[in-house]
């Protein structure tokens, strides 16, 4: 079980590797949807750093649905999504490990970006550690959520908005929690208890989320 | 062997298209019967009769309309996450049609409590919206019926698209706890709820009786306009086979 979480593991990053541009396009989008602000709404800095929070964590949000389109897209096209719901090994542990590369190739790449463009918002400098630990709990979360949304979507041929009408309803808490907890970072308020449900909803999602991933890829392969 | 039921016989009956078709011809006069009835009655009731709120005067009135579909809307959602499930499970159809049945229904239930909460929102708290956890979570719950509206138009099978549709609904309804919690949760401007099972109301008795009387008659709405579509939705998905062909040539 474990052998074939990591040969799924390995083989998502080692594509993911090859093909760079797509690595990088989400962060790309990340850093260009938080400069929209400044230029969009004012670029004072203490307007900035109070609106740091949201700013930051909505575009990590978004750039994470992005991302997500492609997810099963080509193991679907060229069926290699279909070997792998027909072969013995438990498509639980296969929809964790694509899960897993997921957040491997773009939440924790935003996670560590995050603290550069916190910078340029103004963000203040104690509440950084708090941002990139909200991120690291939260972006796994979205990317488990998230891949349910493209497991239902994969076979249509219209998926793109399709998913993001799915996914954000379902992305609303884990950004409420997120963004207030970074809020109160920057208050020097107390954030242990936002961590705590951040950290319940990554193992809710941990233990459930690759069920239904499982069973969705099973309608989109059947149909 | 003989296969074990664990479940009632008519739950097996169910799963009949026909059976169910006959099932809900009797039972949908009963309903939109009731739900006449009661509606007339709870809106004149408590439009009319009922005493005046000491603080908000008359504009309390909406709660007539505000806290039925509000409780509706989760209700409906509760129904449609169900059937998806016992369509996930038994592999029914009857209960695939149910959940497609329900979800605009649902939808328009969450637009009516938000709609007349902002309409109440205004003269009491003074403004048409504000952020507080029990509203923010019910346009959460309109956007779930949203997502899965989206998903029936988005697929062209109806079998794949239930299978999906259920799979969703049941990932949404953790949000479901959250709205009957937030109230609880958070401390929010919103009051907390209006019926509990446990408790008696805080309002007096000439203000909940109605209100009581249209949550039934909303209720039985519901069950109406939703056999409505279930009957219609069988015509058309079962219409190759002989008893819709018998029973359109009849008619």
């Amino acid at each position: 079980m474990i052998r074939i979480f990591w040969a799924e593991l390995s083989k998502d990053l080692l594509l993911a590797y090859r093909r760079k541009g797509d690595l990088l396009n989400p962060l790309l989008f990340f850093v260009m949807v938080v400069a929209l602000f400044p230029l969009g709404v004012s670029p004072a800095a203490d307007f900035l750093s109070q609106l740091a929070p949201g700013v930051l964590w909505v575009s990590a949000l978004l750039a994470a649905l992005l991302s997500l389109d492609n997810l099963f897209k080509a193991d679907f096209e060229d069926g290699t999504l279909e070997q792998l719901l027909l072969s013995p090994e438990s498509t639980y542990v296969i929809a964790l490990a694509k899960a897993v590369a997921h957040w491997l190739t773009t939440g924790l790449p935003l996670a560590l970006l995050a603290p550069l463009l916190a910078v340029m918002l103004f963000l203040p400098s104690h509440a950084i550690p708090t941002l990139v630990v909200t991120l690291l709990l939260g972006t796994p979360t979205l990317s488990l959520v998230g891949a349910i949304a493209a497991a239902l979507t994969v076979g249509l041929k219209k998926g793109g908005v399709l998913i993001s009408l799915l996914v954000i309803p379902l992305y609303i808490p884990v950004l409420i929690f997120g963004a207030s907890a970074v809020q109160n970072a920057t208050q020097n308020l107390p954030v242990q208890a936002y961590l705590a449900i951040l950290g319940a909803m990554l193992a809710l999602s941990i233990v459930l989320a690759p069920f239904a991933i499982a069973a969705s890829l099973r309608v989109s392969v059947s149909s | 062997m003989v296969k074990k039921q664990i479940m009632p016989k008519w739950f097996y009956q169910m799963a009949s298209p026909k059976w169910c078709y006959q099932i809900s011809g009797k039972l949908l006069p009963i309903f939109s019967i009731s739900a006449l009835l009661l509606l007339v009655a709870g809106v004149i009731w408590g439009l009319l009769f009922a005493p005046q709120d000491y603080q908000q005067g008359n504009s309390f009135r909406i709660i007539y309309i505000h806290v039925p579909s509000a409780i509706l809307a989760q209700s409906i959602y509760l129904t449609m996450a169900i059937a998806g499930g016992i369509g996930i499970i038994w592999k029914m159809k009857i209960a695939d049609m149910v959940a497609y049945a329900c979800a605009p229904i649902g939808a328009s239930m969450a637009f009516i409590a938000l709609l007349t909460g902002a309409i109440w929102g205004k003269p009491t708290w003074g403004s048409w919206w504000v952020w507080d956890a029990r509203l923010t979570s019910m346009l959460i719950l309109l956007f779930l019926y949203f997502g899965v509206i989206a998903m029936y138009s988005a697929m062209e099978k109806p079998e794949n698209a239930a299978r999906s549709v259920a799979i969703l609904s049941l990932v949404g309804l953790v949000n479901i706890p959250i709205i009957k919690y937030s109230v609880d949760w958070w401390n929010t401007l919103h009051q907390p709820a209006t019926f509990t099972l446990t408790e008696k109301p805080a309002m007096p008795v000439e203000m909940w009786l109605p209100l009581l009387v249209m949550v039934i008659g909303f209720y039985c709405f519901f069950a109406s306009a939703m056999l409505l579509r279930l009957r219609n939705e069988i015509l058309v998905r079962e219409k190759r086979t002989s008893w819709v062909k018998q029973l359109v040539s009849e008619s």
